[in-house]
Order: structure tokens, then C-alpha cells, then sequence
């Protein structure tokens, strides 16, 4: 049983919460959950018993009944009006917080994008998977290169569409360690299912070693490890394979002729160079391999050089060219 | 035409409205060659071929869904389809259930057929629009088609953007076919309006139409007013993508949740377009057989307007994630709620409506309780998406989907099953086999269930919706066991299909009223002659049970009427 769904304090319907706010929403659930209960309950009950109680007889007219009451349709008008207003008084209350931030939080960049989800962390560090510090308020930004995703913690009760040509915002505070994972809950095109992330709740010193230690790999690492790490962390792996299959990008192996021309959508060709990377890194839509649709994001700001050096130290190593 | 005898007493006489001449609007007096029915005028006709091309659609997004339930047997995939297949599968699914099936099936299918009977009419309104809006249904219905031929499609059936304005799959095709069907609908609506306001036989006034006749008429309010922002829509985003003018995607200087609010503007009435015929088809349902005046006829009749109002105010609750503000997420929430409030209203009346009466338990009332359970449900599971914190969480998961199946498959697809068991000896003639009625009743409600209540439980642990993959240590039971809910209501409804058609050949021949209904329909021979009626019909105390008895030479109802001047 994976651990992030069944837990052994979960309850039937929802995993464990890991927030206040998923304890709010699983109360707020029960508690429509059982008025509904009790109402189909009643009116099955009733409706089965009224068919027993009331089946047609060879011969026997039913015995006569009023078909109209106003003060029964008053009744139950007024009753689901007031069982509704508790409801929604209950979402009410939590939905306000949830829409609230309040004034110290921590806030993170998500980027979304097909179909990875990135996040950027004050320090400029970033990471694939989001760490936050546990019991901190944590305010997340999130902004979409493409189209529309959905950035959806299940665990926590949260949800926030993620939306091009816009920030949205949400926040939350994990109080336990742990993993819990992320969907892409918004339908986004071809690998929308293969859109999930992950959340890690650390303590505050180890969040600071990890952002620390993250925020330098460049450096600790050798160029091709860089690279590698790089080609998996920005999300290049959605769409670009190294073994030379086809996604919806080029793979990286076979394809990458070194050196040597390569054909362009248009008829045009270039020549596979470090520039023809980094162009094609930092303005996409410029060159466009044979073959291919034109929708890689722009990594303009996010790669800088030096990540870009080592992606085509990367790149070289796959194809097996000297270094 | 009605064949009358003495009674027993000396006062009163039966009549029985069946004819043995053999004359009706299916026989060879009528025309039988393709011309006669490619160019009728006859609602009646023109019913049949709706119903025709509706089980059609049902079969094919059925088999899509057959198709997708097989797949979504294991985590990554049963068959091994590419996403992209997957996509294009429940995106067809979607798109041809809903605009080719859900919107058009009771209304244009069932009420083309019915709602002139009941008003005691020879025809619609406009019989020429009527036939222009089957042709409309059957081009959007090719262009549908033509989709899935050239590509498909993989948007979604809601066609959000900006993905709608990138990717590369028939897009055009398919808005242009919805865009076809919503005149279809927008059509039908309108002489279905002016039908109710102008048809009516003599001495019926608004408050002695029957309760389908009410709902119909709400529903077609709903359509000639939310359909035209559709098409809009639809021209806005074909636009979009044909002269890269920006409206919705953000690269050209549009919004996208601009798109979300036009979308659902007309998508959440169409929700009522698809479900409040259902609830008419309950009421006369319920009555029939329990043999007992409906309950509650004004507050029914005046819910279903409720709801129709209601409907357009409540588009925002769709959006509770998309970024709009927390204040219009409040308000379109609290709103949302006063939807409730006219669809418990119903349920009530039915439930006291069968309080006392004479309940017999034939298929369309196995069909009615059957529907009554899982509109209950579809309602109830309701509350938990009209409440914001609930909704923030349940949103675009399997709940949503489970949520709006029991609305829409266990609301409007089983109302719709009772319905055509209803009417189904006025439309043919003929009696079905009853016993095979009751068990493809039987076996929908366990299919169903089986199939969409375990959604429910996936949904609220977090299975997003849309998805190919899953996570099978957390979620593999609940697809199982819904794939297999979704196999046993494939065979319920190919029983219904073999038990209604196999009755044409098989069926005994149909009395003019089986089930001891008061309504119009029923004052006629069983199929009806061209015009409907020999002679304007007398309009009945409506829902009154008392004069309507039961026949054994004619295995059917008669009416006990009062001999003038005897």
C-alpha cells in the first residue's frame, strides 16, 4: 500500500490531512455527507415502504388522499434551506482562509509547464520537487508557460489553477514531515496524467541544507552530471528522451547530428553547434527541427549559461562526442 | 374510431380509444418510401428518426466509454494506448454523449413525439423547423463523425483554452458541429414555446397541461436563451484560431477564464436542458402508477421554472479554482445552493405522490424509482461541489465525474429509458416483453451504481479526472470495480434495446392507454393516426384516476363517461 494515500489513521473517504485546512474540508464533508445520509435514508425508506405498503390490488381503489398540503411544501422547502445555508456557511468559513494569506509567508515560484510542474525559491535556487520548511506559512505563486494546468495537493485540501498570462496565488502550512504528492489537476494536453510532483515538509535546518545544497549543483558537479541533472529538474525529459525515441521534442541521442546540418521546419537547415543549443534553449519557436510542432516554452531566465554549458556537456556525453 | 359500450350502470358508457381500421402515421396511407420520411412533416415521424439517430449516438459514445473503462483496467493503460489516443477517447465520449445524446434526447426524441399528444394538437408549431432542426441534429451529428475520422479530437468536450487554440487536432470540425447543433436545439426550443403557448386544445388552460408538458416548456426557455452564447463562444474561438485575434489565449493578449465564464454561462442551463425533461418524465411516472393525483402539481409545475431561472446565475461554480475572485466564488456558491431548494421541492412531491396510492411496479415505475434513488444521489453529492472549502478539494477529481454521471446517466439516461418504455406502446403499437423491461431496469441501477459510486471514494482521495496513468497501490480497485459496473450496463442496455425492437415483430398489439394514464397521449388509438386525434379531444380532469379503468378483453385502460341526458 503506497503510504501516501493509505495511512493507517486515514479515514474511508480522504488520507490522512496534512493541514488544518484538510481537516477543515474533511469536517465540512462529513457534515454534508451525513445530512445526505439521513436524508436518503429517509426518502428511499419511505418511497420502499410506500411501494410495499401501497402495492396495486386486483379489485381495491386506493382510499383517498389529499394532493396538496401547503404547509408540507412550506416545511420542506425551509428545512433544506437551512441545512444548506450551514453548509455553506461551513465552506464559507474555510474558504476564507484559504483565499487569506497572511502577512509572513514564505513564498515560492511554481512554474507549470508541459508537463512538469518547477519551483523557484527565494534565493533563486530551483528544484522539481517543492521542499518547504514544516509549521511555516508558505505562499505559493504560480504562473503557466503554456496552457492551463492546475497545481492540486490532495492531502493538503488545496487546489489553484494554473493559469498563462497570470499569477495565482494560494497558501498553506504543512505542520508534519512528510511526503505527499502533487497533480496536475487541470487537463493540459497529451501526458496531463504524467503531470505529478511531489511535496517534501522538512524541518527548517534540513529545508536549509537541501536549498543550500540545490542551489549549487552547477558547481559540485561535473558538467555532464550538471547536465543530466539539469536535463531532469527543468522537465526537459517530458518531452526529450536520450535513447532516441520520439516525444513530442527530438530525442537527444541519434538525431543530434554534431557538427553537421540539420533540416529545419521550412526547408531551411542549421548547423548543430553550443549556439544552436543555446539558441534553440532560449528562443524555440526560432528554430524548429523537422518534423516537430513548434511548442517548447522558453527558458529564457531560468537557464543561465552556465546550466546551458553543461546541458551540452550533457547532450555530447549522450551522443557519445568528445568533450 | 372509439368504440363505445353500455356500462354496467345506465348513466355512464366506456370508451375505449383504439381503432381496428388500421389507418395510422406509420401505415402506407401515410407514405412508406424514403421520400415520406425524409420530407415528413409529421412530429411524430420526425420523433422516430431523432430516436433512430439518438440510440445512434448513445451507441457510440457508449462504446467509447466501454473503451476507455477496458483501458483504465490497470495504471498504465489495459490496451497500452498513447495518451494521445486516451485523450481523444474521453474527449469523444464527452462531447458526443453530451451534444448529440443528453441535450437533444428528451426533448426532441421523446417530446417531439408526446407533446402535441398531450396538448391535444395536430402538429408542432412550425413542422417545417421541426424537420430543419433533425437535419441541423444529423449535420452536427457528420460533422461529429468527420471529427473522429480527421483526427479527432482531444480538447476535452469543454474546449478550454488556450490548449483548444493550439493543438493541432480537428478543432474547427467539432466546434462547427456543436455550433450546427446548438441552432438544432435553439429551434426546437422556440416552436416547442410557441407550441405550448398556442396549441392548446380548447378549455385547457395553463394549469390543466400535464407536468412534461411544464418542464418541456422551461427547458426550451433554457434553450433559446443559453444556446445563441455558445455559438458565440464557438465563433469566438474559431476566430481565435483562423485570424490569431486575441480573445482567449494570453499569447495573442486574451484571457482564457474569460472563455470559462461564456463556456459555462450556457454549459450549466444546458446541465437543466438535459435534466429538467427528466424530472417531467418522473412526474407523469410517478402519477400513472400510483394511480393517485400527482402531489403538489402547482409547486412542481413552478419548481421547474425556479430551476430554468436559477440555472443562469449559478455559472461560477465551475470556477472556484480558475483565479476568479474569492468574493464571486462566495456568491456564485451561496446562489448555487437555492438550486437545491426547487429540485427537493420534486422530490418530495413525488415521494408524497406515492403516499396511499395503487404503485404498480411495471417496467417505466421501476424505471421512475430507479431514478428517483439516483437523481437523490446526483443531487445530494451536489452540495459537497456548491460548498466552496469541499469543492476547492473535490474539483476536476473522479468525485466531480461521479457527481454529474448520477445527474446525468442515472437522472436524464434512466428517465429517459422509462419514458421510452412509457411511451413506447403509443409510439409502436406494440407491447414489449415485460419481463425482459423489468430486468434491463434492474440491471441499469446495478450497473450503474457499480460502475460510478465508486468514483466517488476515488474522487475524494484525490484521482484527478482526465487521467490515463494512475497510481495503482491507491486507486486500481475502485477502476476495476467500475469498469465492471460499466460491462453490465453495456449488456442492461442492449437488453433494451433487443426487448423494444424485438417487440415490433414479437409484441402483442397495444390498447390505446396500457398503464391507465389520464393524459392526452393515451385519448388516442395506440400508434396514432396522421392528425392525432379523429376529433379534438375533451380535455380531461387531469391526473383524476377515478373514470380511468381497467379492460381485460383489451388488456388495457377505458374511460367511464357520463352519458349526457340520460
Amino acid at each position: 500500500m503506497n503510504p501516501l494515500f493509505f495511512a493507517s489513521d486515514g479515514t474511508y473517504w480522504f488520507a490522512p490531512p496534512g493541514t488544518e485546512f484538510a481537516k477543515e474540508v474533511i469536517w465540512t464533508f462529513n457534515f454534508i455527507l451525513w445530512v445526505s445520509i439521513v436524508f436518503f435514508v429517509l426518502i428511499v425508506g419511505l418511497c420502499g415502504y410506500f411501494v410495499v405498503k401501497y402495492r396495486r390490488r386486483d379489485g381495491v381503489d386506493p382510499e383517498p388522499s389529499p394532493h396538496h398540503s401547503t404547509l408540507l411544501e412550506i416545511s420542506w422547502s425551509i428545512v433544506p434551506v437551512i441545512l444548506c445555508m450551514m453548509m455553506f456557511w461551513s465552506g464559507f468559513k474555510t474558504y476564507m482562509k484559504m483565499t487569506t494569506p497572511p502577512a509572513n509567508t514564505y513564498d515560492i515560484q511554481v512554474e507549470a509547464q508541459k508537463w512538469s510542474f518547477g519551483y523557484t525559491y527565494p534565493n533563486g535556487t530551483f528544484s522539481k520537487e517543492l521542499h518547504v520548511p514544516k509549521g511555516e506559512n508558505i505562499r505559493l505563486i504560480l504562473n503557466s508557460k503554456d496552457v492551463l494546468h492546475s497545481f492540486f495537493i490532495p492531502d493538503f485540501g488545496v487546489k489553484m489553477d494554473v493559469v498563462p498570462g497570470r499569477f495565482n496565488t494560494m497558501w498553506f502550512n504543512a505542520p508534519e514531515v512528510n511526503e505527499h504528492i502533487v497533480f496536475c489537476a487541470e487537463y493540459c494536453g497529451s501526458d496531463h496524467s504524467d503531470m505529478i510532483s511531489k511535496v517534501v515538509v522538512q524541518d527548517r535546518a534540513d529545508f536549509e541544507a537541501w536549498l543550500e545544497e540545490e542551489g549549487n549543483y552547477v558547481d559540485r558537479m561535473s558538467p555532464v552530471e550538471a547536465g543530466a541533472y539539469t536535463y531532469d529538474i527543468y522537465g526537459c525529459s517530458q518531452c526529450h528522451s536520450i535513447d532516441g525515441s520520439k516525444g513530442t521534442g527530438p530525442s537527444f541521442k541519434g538525431v543530434w547530428t554534431w557538427g553537421q546540418s540539420r533540416a529545419l521546419e521550412g526547408g531551411d537547415s542549421v548547423t548543430v553547434d553550443e549556439n544552436y543549443i543555446r539558441e534553440s534553449v532560449l528562443k524555440p519557436k526560432a528554430m524548429i527541427a523537422s518534423g516537430y510542432e513548434g511548442v517548447m516554452p522558453s527558458f529564457n531566465g531560468q537557464l543561465n549559461d552556465k546550466k546551458i554549458l553543461a546541458l551540452i556537456a550533457f547532450l555530447k556525453d549522450v551522443n557519445g562526442v568528445p568533450q | 374510431m372509439a368504440t363505445s359500450q353500455q356500462g354496467s350502470s345506465a348513466q355512464t358508457e366506456l370508451v375505449d380509444y383504439q381503432s381496428d381500421a388500421g389507418d395510422h402515421y406509420l401505415s402506407a396511407s401515410s407514405g412508406t418510401g424514403f421520400k415520406s420520411w425524409a420530407f415528413t412533416l409529421d412530429h411524430k415521424r420526425i420523433s422516430l428518426m431523432y430516436l433512430a439517430g439518438l440510440s445512434f449516438a448513445l451507441a457510440l459514445g457508449g462504446a467509447f466509454a466501454l473503451a476507455l473503462r477496458t483501458e483504465l483496467l490497470s495504471g498504465d493503460g489495459f490496451f497500452g494506448w498513447s495518451n494521445d489516443t486516451y485523450n481523444q477517447m474521453f474527449t469523444l465520449h464527452g462531447a458526443i454523449m453530451t451534444f448529440l445524446f443528453l441535450i437533444p434526447g428528451i426533448p426532441a426524441g421523446l417530446g417531439n413525439f408526446i407533446l402535441p399528444l398531450m396538448l391535444g394538437a395536430k402538429d408542432v408549431a412550425f413542422p417545417r423547423i421541426n424537420l430543419l432542426s433533425f437535419y441541423l441534429w444529423a449535420t452536427g451529428a457528420v460533422f461529429f463523425v468527420a471529427t473522429l475520422l480527421i483526427g479527432g479530437l482531444d480538447t476535452g468536450w469543454t474546449f478550454y483554452t488556450p490548449y483548444s487554440i493550439e493543438t493541432q487536432t480537428a478543432v474547427m470540425t467539432a466546434t462547427a458541429g456543436a455550433f450546427v447543433l446548438g441552432f438544432s436545439s435553439i429551434f426546437t426550443g422556440l416552436n416547442f414555446i410557441v407550441t405550448v403557448h398556442k396549441m392548446r386544445s380548447k378549455g385547457q388552460g395553463w394549469f390543466q397541461m400535464p407536468l412534461f408538458v411544464w418542464s418541456i416548456y422551461a427547458t426550451g426557455v433554457i434553450q433559446i436563451l443559453a444556446t445563441p452564447v455558445l455559438g458565440i463562444t464557438l465563433l469566438l474561438l474559431m476566430a481565435e484560431r483562423l485570424m490569431q485575434i486575441g480573445i482567449f489565449d494570453p499569447s495573442l493578449g486574451g484571457d482564457p477564464v474569460l472563455f470559462q465564464h461564456f463556456f459555462w454561462f450556457y454549459s450549466h442551463p444546458a446541465v437543466y436542458i438535459m435534466v429538467l425533461p427528466a424530472m417531467g418524465v418522473a412526474s407523469e411516472l410517478f402519477t400513472t402508477f400510483s394511480r393517485k393525483h400527482i402531489f403538489g402539481y402547482g409547486f412542481i409545475a413552478m419548481s421547474s421554472l425556479a430551476i430554468a431561472f436559477l440555472g443562469f446565475i449559478v455559472w461560477g461554480h465551475h470556477m472556484f479554482t480558475s483565479g476568479q475572485t474569492p468574493i464571486a466564488s462566495t456568491v456564485f456558491s451561496f446562489i448555487t445552493f437555492s438550486v437545491a431548494i426547487p429540485s427537493a421541492i420534486k422530490v418530495f412531491n413525488w415521494l408524497a405522490t406515492l403516499y396511499k396510492g395503487s404503485i404498480s411496479l411495471e417496467s417505466p415505475m421501476c424505471y421512475a424509482l430507479s431514478f428517483m434513488g439516483l437523481f437523490l444521489i446526483g443531487g445530494l453529492t451536489g452540495l459537497f461541489c456548491a460548498t466552496t472549502s469541499t469543492d476547492i478539494h473535490l474539483h476536476d477529481t473522479y468525485f466531480i465525474v461521479a457527481h454529474f454521471h448520477y445527474v446525468m446517466v442515472g437522472g436524464t439516461l434512466v428517465a429517459f429509458l422509462g419514458a421510452l418504455h412509457y411511451w413506447w406502446p403509443k409510439i409502436s403499437g406494440r407491447m414489449y416483453n415485460e419481463f425482459w423491461g423489468k430486468v434491463s431496469a434492474i440491471l441499469v441501477f446495478i450497473g450503474f451504481n457499480v460502475t460510478f459510486f465508486p468514483q466517488f471514494v476515488m474522487g475524494s482521495r484525490g484521482m484527478p479526472r482526465r487521467y490515463h496513468h494512475y497510481i495503482e497501490e491507491a486507486y486500481q480497485s475502485f477502476h476495476v470495480a467500475s469498469t465492471i459496473g460499466a460491462y453490465i450496463l453495456g449488456v442492461a442496455l442492449v437488453i433494451v434495446l433487443v426487448n423494444l425492437v424485438g417487440s415490433i415483430k414479437r409484441g402483442r398489439r397495444a390498447p390505446a392507454n396500457p398503464w391507465g394514464a389520464t393524459t392526452l397521449e393515451w385519448k388516442t388509438q395506440s400508434p396514432p393516426i396522421h392528425h392525432n386525434f379523429h376529433e379534438e379531444p375533451d380535455v380531461p380532469a387531469i391526473y383524476e384516476y377515478e373514470n380511468t379503468v381497467y379492460n381485460r378483453e383489451i388488456g388495457g385502460f377505458v374511460d367511464r363517461k357520463v352519458v349526457k341526458g340520460a
